[in-house]
């Protein structure tokens, strides 16, 4: 069962009501069918109103709803064959992100990405989505692999940020997210970054820093939370709806400044409504990306990730 | 005044000494109180306890490099696009941060020569708006390294920084990537980069050319990470252990090659150059 964002309230009692009828009618058998009919039409017609006009403080809840899929959703229902490569051969694993080879259709590709898990014990393995040095290490590891065999980079984002800890400090954090960033960059084979859920600050960009960037439709990509840049604009969190608006992360907002190139579409009310939709149409939006780049000289990718940054800002 | 102008009036000023005699500050660190002009002299380091004074971009470029350098112009970028609001508006931000500054951004070049050997020499400055990375900090990084680039000479960086200037949301997150191209075409053309880390250089500022460089240079006691302590604070719900971040603790954990007293930085910097010698170019 679908668990409802405080905005949707209001969509939650008439679904509420539809069980209610749905339940009378079973137990009474009585015919109600006209009327749950009309109910149901109603939700999904103010379902529909609902998430056309998303502000982005309710996109930020949308992006962070915990049934939302994440990364092994994806694998799962995009691509077959994943075999999950471990281990930064340095320090440890990191189960905040996971990479591996897999197949697209017939297109043999290495996918990365950051997995925040589904319940409360996933959620603690992986540590919330939260990376740590070894996994953006590991993810450089993968990169370099999938460039010396031809392999295009996938990556799927969804982090609310690297982790914020003592031992992540000690073993470079930093340094780790500008390897990696540098990684993406110098990859001579096809890069396609897909920010699924939160693009969080370097955490993302880290995995994000490729020559096509997609957004799915309900997504947030920003520099900091919307918490965060409250807390200290604003000097309270409370102001976080606002500060959301203001820097503006929503993947409407992103392709108009060009930070990224196409939305992909969700399913009516969110991907947490329609996994395997939502799934569908992010795996066919990344199989036409990968036929596009695949024309190119890996001197000709560098060039168009280098142009592609270079040009941010530009006057 | 446009920012031009300032920089036109501010060569001038550039190795005059504007401290009264009779002045008295008191160090941040210790608390003892000191002449201005005796701690002015002593590169702003405190004679007593040693602690490194944060110094702004003017001060910094005097004291590294030879006389005779000549400070880049800053390039133009787009300022505002996201219209950013919070209790202020952000060109009303930038206005009052000009108003007390030579420069156009945080960020400032210089190219010249450090006991001879050529340079480029970025200074990025705590007082400009915490010397936050936005748009114009990528686009001047941009503008050194390719500056760098075409006279043959090594890229030298201090940098200080909050991290990213949020009143540009995304944009300033994409210049990490941005700065990292940069350094992608210095790396390229067989010119090295040496990061001198100063205090404080955090956020995205660490997490992208701050942390990149082919010697990585730390002055003494300054802080330098990734998240801030507070964040980290509320995420372990621990004491943080003694040191935690500072040039010394990075030292201690292989993250940079050297901790260099401020008196001792323009012969560390020119003994480097002198050895990371450009490359020769491959025929």
């Amino acid at each position: 069962m679908t668990s409802y964002l405080e905005f949707e309230k209001p969509i939650a009692a008439l679904d509420a009501q539809i069980r209610e009828l749905q339940t009378t009618a079973t137990d009474g058998g009585l015919d109600l069918s006209s009327e749950i009919t009309k109910l149901q039409d109603k939700s999904a017609r103010l379902l529909a109103r609902t998430y056309s006009g998303l502000t982005p403080w309710q996109k930020t809840q949308v992006a962070r709803h915990p049934q939302r899929p994440h990364f092994h959703d994806y694998v799962g229902a995009i691509f077959t064959g994943f075999v999950p490569l471990g281990g930064d051969r340095l320090y440890g694993e990191d189960a905040a992100i996971i990479g591996g080879l897999a197949r697209l259709g017939n297109r043999r590709v290495m996918v990365i990405g950051h997995e925040k898990g589904h319940d409360t014990q996933s959620r603690i393995h992986h540590n919330f989505g939260m990376g740590k040095p070894e996994g953006y290490r590991k993810a450089v590891r993968l990169m370099e692999l999938a460039g010396r065999f031809g392999l295009p980079v996938v990556t799927l984002v969804d982090t609310s940020g690297a982790f914020p800890g003592v031992e992540a400090e000690e073993r470079g954090q930093a340094e780790a997210i500008a390897r990696a960033t540098e990684a993406c960059l110098g990859l001579p084979v096809p890069m396609v970054a897909t920010i699924v859920g939160e693009g969080g600050s370097g955490g993302a960009v880290a995995l994000a820093s490729a020559e096509r960037v997609l957004m799915l439709e309900h997504a947030v990509y920003s520099v900091i939370s919307p918490e965060g840049c409250a807390s200290i604009l604003w000097r309270t969190s409370e102001k976080a709806a606002e500060a959301a608006e203001a820097m503006k992360v929503t993947a409407q907002d992103l392709l108009r400044l060009n930070v990224i190139d196409r939305i992909v579409p969700e399913p009516m009310g969110g991907a947490h409504r329609d996994p395997l939709a939502a799934a569908a149409a992010l795996g066919a939006a990344l199989a036409e990306e990968l036929d596009a780049l695949s024309v190119y000289s890996p001197a000709a990718l560098l060039q168009r990730r280098e142009d592609r940054f270079l040009a941010i800002g530009a006057l | 005044m446009n920012w031009i102008t300032r920089v036109r009036n501010s060569l001038s000023r550039i190795g005059k000494r504007e401290t009264p005699d009779n002045l008295w500050i008191k160090c941040p660190s210790c608390r003892e109180m000191l002449f201005a002009r005796e701690y002015e002299d002593n590169l702003s380091v405190c004679p007593r306890c040693e602690h490194h004074g944060r110094i702004g971009a003017e001060a910094r470029i005097v004291q590294l490099l030879d006389p005779g350098f000549m400070l880049l112009p800053a390039p133009r970028v787009r300022e505002d696009p996201l219209l950013f609001r919070d209790s202020k508006r952000y060109p009303d931000r930038l206005k009052t941060a000009r108003a007390n500054y030579p420069f156009a951004d945080a960020l400032t070049h210089a190219l010249g020569a450090i006991e001879g050997q050529k340079l480029v020499l970025g200074v990025q400055d705590f007082a400009f708006m915490g010397g936050s990375m936005g748009m114009a900090v990528g686009a001047a990084f941009v503008t050194g390294v390719e500056a760098a680039i075409r006279e043959r000479c090594g890229y030298v960086i201090c940098t200080a920084a909050g991290g990213a200037r949020m009143q540009e949301g995304i944009l300033s997150l994409m210049q990490m990537p941005k700065t990292t191209v940069a350094l992608r075409r210095l790396k390229a053309a067989g010119l090295p980069y040496i990061v001198v880390l100063t205090d404080p250089t955090t956020g995205g500022v660490t997490a992208s050319y701050a942390m990149l460089g082919d010697v990585q240079i730390a002055e003494p006691g300054a802080l330098i990470g990734f998240a801030g302590q507070r964040v980290i604070q509320d995420t372990i719900r621990e004491k943080l252990p003694e040191g935690f971040q500072r040039a010394e603790y990075l030292h201690a954990h292989g993250m940079v090659d050297m901790v260099v007293h401020r008196r001792d930085l323009r012969e560390t910097l020119a003994q480097l150059l002198d050895y990371l010698r450009p490359a020769a170019k491959s025929a």
